[in-house]
């Protein structure tokens, strides 16, 4: 506990148990540390997550041993693929226990190894104090992650007494992130850039998480560059901006992904070319150079052979690259991609979504889910911060919620963790207590962490809980329509939904329901005028909608399904 | 084509299952590993061989220098290097088998009326000739440690 007070930490999520008891013990005679006692493991991970994203610092969970730990393994998993910062404290059996399947003992760094950036198990008390400090270096630093600390219960007894001192700094022979990116690579990338004709850059999550935002709108504005960002990336460059054209990949615009396609040169900065963006490699972006700054050497050329690697932190290299620019100031000609501009906003019209809000009505007489959002920007102002699920109505809030500013879209993107959305809004509620938080929701994911509507009443989180309510798994049935032609197997409920308005009124909150189209923006008024109140606003919408655009699979990102008829291929 | 992997990592619980790990994760495939703790204690070296093209390995040694107990790694393919490993055999003691490994270059470490146990050195090519030869013998139990490789150039895997 002292460890943690020393390292500045704040706020805990967690849930006590047997082996965390002297911790737990520790914790109640302080005051510098304050503890959120969630309703499951998974909330506590997710929570602690949604802390770390909305804020850059790290969020830290106690669990205990066994089920404690185990239950922990997916929020791990989440933040593991999300490269966010987050401690997770575990309390283990008693050392001498370990190996004996001891009551509640699991190995929880053995099943936990492959989804954390590192892990420590104490084999010494008078260890932990080093053991945090190095914990929230590695967690921080370099491409940030996820770090477990395993504590068996005898070191962390009261009468196990040492030295105690807090260590200043850390310093890890094996481990020394580079920031700044090779000079030589730099000049490079610049003069690629001042060649080229058919720029795009592609801004992903090491954007967001490096705080990189400031430079990244003054490259753009300095060269006039069309930029897009990834899922993870939203909120990286201005969403309202004219030189952006919304996200990219699989769901991404038109715009975006013909602009991929057919650039001649991509600066991708903190994005890691993965699977849903690049459709297939082997016929992604072939006549364009590639630029890659990624603070991790692991992720340059993975999956993407590219022309100019660069090694180093996106702020870092960003600042490199604009000086490198500025030293050039002659060469910069805006007019040169008039062309490629004039392009883009051909595409744009062709098919837009970004930059204007789409009136999209419904001829079923039911709620669209894309007015939903559209309905939730529109009252929140843009200003909100939205923690998503995952399924269409995640694709319809990054579509529809225009993000001007990093770290207000919190979502599951590599993982795609269901029941991520409302503990990571506890987390996001906790950091910013008079800041309009909003989680966009299923009806699906809502009931995978629906245990923590009592956690919300405990701390008095007024979230704002925005369930896309469409009665089935969404985009598992999308697919099943696209590609089962329509065998909905197992993933639609029958009659077997719960009342939401109903259930979360017995949890002490407000519940409302929407069905009429019409009646959606006063639900929605309502909804964020009870500022005080978590309100739950189960809205009912068309079952049969689709995301789209949607990327056709093993083809390369011009090929698009613009909507249930119209293909961009032949 | 085959790789030769050798790295330094810190020698502790856990890191070699770190190693390890990472292998069976990313799916690569690890044809041998040798591992043993270095003249500085806190120290163990590795070496592994491995199936891949130059991308595949180049990818294995980006994560496995991403491990944090991964101190440094050096594809010892990538230039010359030797490398060796032993082969441990027992056969059934006869005048005839014991004048075989000798006539292959091997050495007698233990010999009574019914066992011999014999030691062979070599790279790995020259071993599979040598158990290939043997087998026509009464070869009752081959063991390999792995190929151990140093390089053969200036650089070094030293911290």
């Amino acid at each position: 506990m002292r460890s943690l007070q020393d390292e500045g930490i704040e706020l805990v999520f967690g849930y006590p148990g047997g082996a965390s008891l002297h911790i737990y013990d520790a914790l109640f005679n302080q005051q510098a540390v304050q503890h959120v006692l969630v309703r499951h493991e998974q909330g506590a991970v997710h929570a602690a997550d949604g802390y770390a994203r909305s804020t850059g610092k790290p969020g830290v969970v106690f669990v205990t041993s066994g089920p404690g730990a185990t239950n922990a393994i997916t929020g791990l998993a989440t933040a593991h693929m999300d490269s966010t910062p987050v401690i997770v404290i575990s309390g283990q059996v008693k050392a001498h226990l370990i190996g004996t399947d001891s009551f509640q003992e699991t190995d929880m760094i053995g099943i936990s190894r492959p989804i954390v950036k590192h892990s420590f198990l104490v084999q010494r008390a008078e260890d932990i104090p080093m053991i945090i400090k190095k914990a929230f270096h590695i967690a921080t630093t370099g491409r940030p992650g996820p770090v477990v600390i395993d504590i068996p219960k005898n070191f962390s007894d009261p009468h196990y007494k040492f030295d105690y001192s807090y260590p200043k700094d850390v310093d890890i022979r094996s481990y020394k992130p580079v920031e700044e990116g090779h000079s030589g690579q730099i000049r490079k990338a610049a003069k690629l850039l001042l060649a080229s004709e058919r720029p795009v850059i592609y801004a992903g999550g090491g954007v967001v998480q490096n705080d990189a935002s400031e430079e990244l709108i003054e490259l753009v504005s300095l060269l006039n560059l069309p930029v897009t960002n990834t899922l993870m990336g939203l909120g990286a460059y201005p969403a309202t901006d004219k030189n952006f054209l919304g996200m990219l990949g699989m769901h991404g615009t038109y715009e975006a992904n013909m602009a991929m396609h057919n650039c001649d040169l991509i600066l991708a900065v903190g994005a890691r070319f993965d699977d849903r963006i690049t459709n297939d490699p082997a016929q992604f972006a072939l006549g364009a150079k590639k630029i890659h700054i990624d603070i991790d050497p692991a992720s340059l050329s993975k999956i993407i052979k590219v022309d100019v690697p660069i090694v180093g932190s996106a702020k870092t290299c960003l600042s490199q690259l604009l000086k490198e620019l500025k030293k050039n100031e002659s060469k910069l000609d805006m007019e040169k991609i008039q062309p490629w501009r004039d392009q883009i906003k051909d595409w744009r019209n062709v098919h837009g979504l970004n930059h204007e809000m789409l009136q999209v009505t419904s001829s079923s007489g039911k709620i669209l889910p894309q007015q939903v959002i559209q309905s939730l920007y529109k009252e929140t102002k843009g200003e909100a911060y939205v923690t998503s699920d995952v399924g269409q109505h995640q694709m319809f809030a990054a579509q529809y919620y225009h993000f001007d500013k990093p770290r207000r879209w919190i979502n599951s993107g590599g993982l795609g963790t269901m029941g991520f959305g409302l503990p990571a809004a506890m987390g996001v509620q906790l950091a910013f207590p008079n800041s309009t938080v909003a989680c966009v929701t299923g009806e699906g994911s809502i009931q995978m962490c629906i245990q923590e509507l009592s956690t919300c009443l405990q701390y008095d989180l007024p979230i704002k809980i925005i369930n896309v309510n469409n009665s089935s798994l969404g985009m598992v049935k999308q697919w099943q329509d696209m590609q089962y032609s329509g065998r909905l197997s197992e993933s639609t409920y029958e009659d077997s939904l719960p009342d939401f308005a109903k259930l979360t009124e017995s949890f002490g909150h407000v519940g409302m329901k929407v069905e009429k189209p019409e009646d959606l923006e006063p639900a929605m008024k309502e909804c964020f005028r009870l500022k005080e109140k978590l309100v739950f606003l189960d809205i009912v919408v068309d079952p049969d909608e689709h995301v789209y655009p949607m990327l056709e699979a093993g083809m390369a990102m011009d090929c698009m399904w613009l909507d249930k008829k119209t293909k961009t291929w032949e | 084509m085959k790789r030769v992997v050798a790295l330094l990592m810190e020698n502790q619980s856990g890191a070699l299952s770190r190693v390890v790990g990472l292998f069976s994760q990313r799916g690569y495939n690890i044809e041998s590993l040798i591992v043993a703790p270095t003249d500085d204690p806190s120290l163990s070296r590795l070496t592994m061989t491995t199936e891949g093209d130059a991308r595949v390995v180049e990818q294995i040694t980006k994560q496995l220098n991403k491990l944090i107990d991964v101190v440094k790694v050096l594809d010892l393919s990538e230039e010359e290097y030797v490398g060796r490993e032993l082969l441990l055999i027992k056969l059934d003691s006869t005048k005839e088998a014991e004048a075989k490994v000798i006539s292959l270059g091997g050495q007698i470490l233990f010999k009574n009326d019914s066992i011999l146990n014999a030691e062979f050195v070599g790279s790995s090519e020259e071993l599979d000739k040598i158990v290939t030869s043997l087998n026509e013998s009464n070869l009752l139990e081959v063991v390999r440690t792995g190929l151990s490789g140093i390089s053969s150039t200036s650089k070094t895997l030293t911290i």
